[in-house]
């Protein structure tokens, strides 16, 4: 977000937005004003990534763009035209769940479950930037996302899970977002 | 007839072990579809004009301008012209429109005249001003024994004051509905804990047959007792569906909105009175308390808590308030009784240079039940947090500036199973189906179905296909009480027992045996001390073409489910002395449960409740402003919940097998979230050595009860 670049004055009226979401260009015509999060709901049916407090506090609108974690909520569509933006409807496939899911599954780390996409999301944005995260960096690291049922303890023993079961791929990952951002950084 | 029993410890498969919910796959993958997901065609969305007063009286409406918004489709009156609001965010009006902004637009665009009223929306000071003494509902004092007596022959007594605000159950999906409203039917997606209740509010209030309301709940995004009722905002999307032509109408509250009426759990209060003899035994009990839960006032919490002291006096007074109303919220009223109670023992026991374990375990005998599983449990949570051996009297476990403290409470919990029916039904393919009117509010009613179903038939939970969520299933009570485990459970254990019966009448013949001969083993139909056997789905394909389908109920045959569950809890806190701040080092949350079903979703309710309980402790507030009558952190910013950081190391113990598990399911979703307030509170008074007498223990509290701010 911090990139330069140049202004161009959006609406008033409906504009035409086209966003990269888990590789698919998703397309609508939609008011300016309208959150990422909500043109996702809306259009799209990605409907994993939930509005809770609407102000970037509980994060269970967690997404990832350029594979650095986001609250969806608090950013606007018409923002992320240059993004790639990944939500929980990437996660696994095929009847098999991605690790970090797995690690939520097996360590009972949700309840009502209306947390748990961000909590997902926000983990698999958390390994990419530690690798093997100590258990203070997981209660610092995981600290954005909240959750009512009081499902801490299990999320913090799937983090850890995660971590280990994902640890090399993990670094894969963080070394293909910095070369993915090193790529964007040339182009623009 | 058969027998309606539960399986021995040695006979379990699956019962009591660490089972994932079945439903946990649906959840991590974003694809459990709650309310707030549902997205029909040609779907409305509507917005709530909500009172800005705490209390006023409407005067007029006009919604002429919210008309000509650009996709306005229908607006709906909710309370109209004359009618009094006694609480700031009360529904006013209800708008659709084709999208979400326009909505907005249009209830921004609708006018609104009140007339303002006078309010009170504070509850601390059981003295209001004069001008609104009405606010104050003094009950007759009740009275035990004789408490000048009691105090008479105490060696020591002592007063001091408790209490615990009202909090919001910040549910995070929001309360709302989705509903689709024609002249043949009413469709109804909603966020609710009582799929089975809702038809009938419905169909009462607008007068609309309820054999032609369907009423749908796949997922709950929170409940915590806040989601029993369809609600004003509910019949308000009925009918703004009903004026836009039968077009499904998705009402969800905003987050300010869920925040200011969405959930309040009453305050409680007290200045208390407590004396004992000189080895601790309790002598008499006086307590002047009072509370809030906004219009209906506040009931008195059941003090003093647990323990039936010989002499007491109490005397309450609701503080009736223009805060919303009061939901029920997990455990209700306990954790209020509980702080206040234990509280005073603590500082009783303070007083008396006694450990305050030794304080409870003196006092046993003034228990209404279970004291032998109190006693049991102090020796189990004492090891477990070492209690013996680190304990020191108030204000000496640690010195310097970060001061250590350990604090312990009890408590208990009917969890008294609720009523319960579930359709069984076993296919000649050897499928499962099951139905059930009831909802799961996160704590793995599918899965109890699942696992109980799974172990009577021989099978793997994950071959029990469960459907709930629908009104059309039979019926089964709203999930409250922790009743919902036990309902559930004992009335799958009758069906699959009598499912097999029946089963075992079909197949019996082709194993040249007789039903009373058969017995399941996994995936197996055997005959006992014989050879024969059928696998499961050869047994099942001796149905013919025709599924064999039962009814399972609870209440019903058989002692599968008690109540009366108790538990202790200690807290091990640290208080910053120079900044006020208490942070947990460790609870250790000692449960006893009846037997226990799925010992990992279980565990998860007590880690919940203690989570939630640090949240209450140490964070959570309905903030409200006297001079605008409104809540201050409608919000989740000012409104703190715990963080994951914020919980320290939570150990749980379930009592469980010989002794416990005869007595069968008892509801678990509550009893946990009871103690921790008093646990916390008093493991802070050992820290700092004074009381910090009011939650949550922020630290301009801690601060001021140290005497370094003014409070």
């Amino acid at each position: 977000m911090k990139q330069k670049r140049s202004i161009s004055i959006l609406g008033p009226g409906k504009v035409s937005v086209a966003i990269n979401i888990n590789g698919k260009s998703c397309r609508a015509l939609i008011e300016p004003c309208v959150t990422l999060l909500d043109a996702m709901r809306e259009f799209w049916g990605l409907t994993g990534a939930k509005r809770v407090c609407d102000r970037a506090t509980c994060g269970a609108c967690t997404v990832l763009v350029n594979g650095k974690r986001e609250y969806s909520c608090s950013l606007l569509a018409i923002d992320l035209q240059d993004g790639e933006v990944t939500t929980i409807e990437s996660l696994g496939g095929n009847g098999q769940l991605d690790p970090v899911q797995q690690a939520f599954v097996d360590n009972d780390a949700l309840q009502c479950g209306f947390c748990t996409a961000g909590f997902v999301m926000s983990c698999k944005g958390f390994l990419t930037e530690v690798a093997n995260p100590t258990h203070e960096d997981i209660l610092k690291g995981m600290s954005g996302n909240l959750c009512r049922c009081g499902t801490y303890a299990g999320i913090q023993k799937a983090v850890a899970q995660a971590a280990s079961t994902t640890g090399s791929k993990a670094q894969r990952e963080r070394g293909k977002a910095r070369v993915s951002a090193r790529a964007k950084a040339r182009l623009t | 007839m058969s027998q309606y029993d539960w399986p021995t410890a040695a006979q379990r498969r699956l019962i009591g072990k660490e089972i994932s919910r079945v439903d946990g796959p649906a959840k991590v993958s974003g694809k459990a579809a709650y309310t707030y997901d549902m997205n029909l065609p040609g779907m409305l969305y509507a917005r709530v004009v909500r009172c800005p007063h705490a209390h006023a009286k409407v005067k007029s409406i006009d919604t002429g301008a919210a008309e000509k918004i650009a996709g306005f489709k229908a607006a709906y009156v909710i309370q109209g012209p004359g009618t009094e609001i006694f609480w700031a965010g009360d529904d006013i009006v209800a708008v659709a429109a084709t999208d979400e902004h326009a909505a907005e637009m249009a209830a921004r665009a609708v006018k609104v005249q009140y007339t303002i009223l006078p309010f009170l929306v504070l509850d601390s000071n059981p003295q209001p001003p004069p001008s609104l003494a009405g606010y104050r509902k003094p009950m007759d004092p009740e009275t035990v024994g004789n408490v000048t007596q009691g105090f008479a022959q105490s060696d020591v007594v002592i007063e001091g004051d408790y209490g615990v605000p009202v909090i919001t159950h910040c549910c995070l999906e929001s309360h709302g509905s989705v509903v689709a409203w024609t002249q043949d039917s009413l469709q109804v997606h909603i966020s609710t804990q009582g799929v089975s209740g809702i038809a009938g509010q419905l169909s009462q209030a607008l007068k609309f047959p309820q054999n032609k309301i369907q009423v749908l709940t796949q997922f709950v995004g929170g409940g915590y007792g806040a989601k029993l009722a369809a609600d004003r905002w509910g019949l308000a999307a009925a009918q703004l569906s009903r004026r836009a032509g039968g077009a499904p109408v998705k009402l969800m509250l905003d987050r300010h909105a869920e925040q200011e009426v969405g959930g309040c759990r009453p305050s409680a209060y007290a200045h208390i009175k407590v004396g004992a003899k000189g080895d601790g035994t309790l002598m008499a009990w006086q307590s002047q308390s009072w509370s809030t839960g906004g219009l209906g006032g506040g009931s008195e919490p059941p003090l003093p808590y647990l323990f039936q002291i010989p002499n007491q006096q109490r005397q309450h007074t609701q503080i009736v308030n223009n805060i919303g109303s009061a939901r029920s919220m997990r455990g209700p009223h306990h954790p209020q009784a509980c702080l206040l109670t234990m509280g005073a023992l603590d500082d009783l026991a303070a007083k008396l240079k006694m450990d305050p374990v030794q304080l409870l375990l003196k006092n046993t005998n003034l228990l209404t039940a279970r004291a032998d599983t109190y006693k049991q449990e102090l020796a189990v949570a004492d090891r477990l947090m070492q209690w013996s051996k680190r304990w020191k009297p108030r204000g000496t476990m640690s010195s310097g500036t970060v001061r250590q403290g350990l604090g312990v409470s009890m408590h208990a919990w009917p969890g008294k199973a609720h009523n319960f029916q579930c359709g069984l039904t076993i296919n000649p393919d050897g499928s499962v189906l099951i139905k059930a009117g009831t909802q799961d509010v996160g704590t793995g009613t599918r899965t109890v179905i699942a696992v109980i179903a799974a172990e009577t038939l021989g099978l793997s939970p994950g071959e029990i296909n469960v459907v709930i969520g629908d009104n059309t299933y039979p019926t089964s009570a709203a999930s409250g009480g922790s009743g919902t485990a036990g309902g559930a459970g004992a009335a799958v254990r009758r069906a699959s027992i009598d499912a097999l019966a029946q089963l075992f009448q079909k197949v019996a013949p082709a194993l040249n045996s007789t039903p009373d001969q058969l017995q399941i083993g996994e995936n197996v139909v055997t005959v006992r001390g014989g050879t024969a056997s059928l696998t499961w789905r050869q047994a099942c394909a001796k149905l013919g073409t025709q599924p064999l389908t039962v009814r399972g109920a609870n209440p019903g045959p058989g002692a599968l489910v008690d109540s009366g569950a108790c538990g202790v809890q200690m807290a091990d806190v640290s208080v910053d002395t120079g900044t006020g701040v208490v942070r947990i080092n460790k609870l250790v949350a000692v449960q006893d449960c009846g037997l226990v079903i799925d010992s990992k979703t279980t565990t998860s309710q007590v880690y919940g409740c203690l989570i939630m309980g640090i949240g209450y402790s140490l964070y959570e507030e309905k903030v409200m402003d006297q001079n605008l009558g409104r809540m201050l952190n409608p919000n989740m910013e000012f409104y703190r919940l715990c963080g994951i950081g914020d919980i320290g190391e939570l150990v749980v113990h379930l009592m469980s097998g010989p002794g416990y598990d005869e007595r069968g399911i008892i509801g678990c979703g509550e009893p946990a979230v009871i103690s921790p307030g008093a646990a916390i509170s008093n493991a802070v008074a050992n820290a700092i050595g004074v009381r910090v007498s009011q939650l949550p223990l922020t630290p301009d509290k801690v601060l001021a009860a140290l005497g370094r701010i003014d409070s």
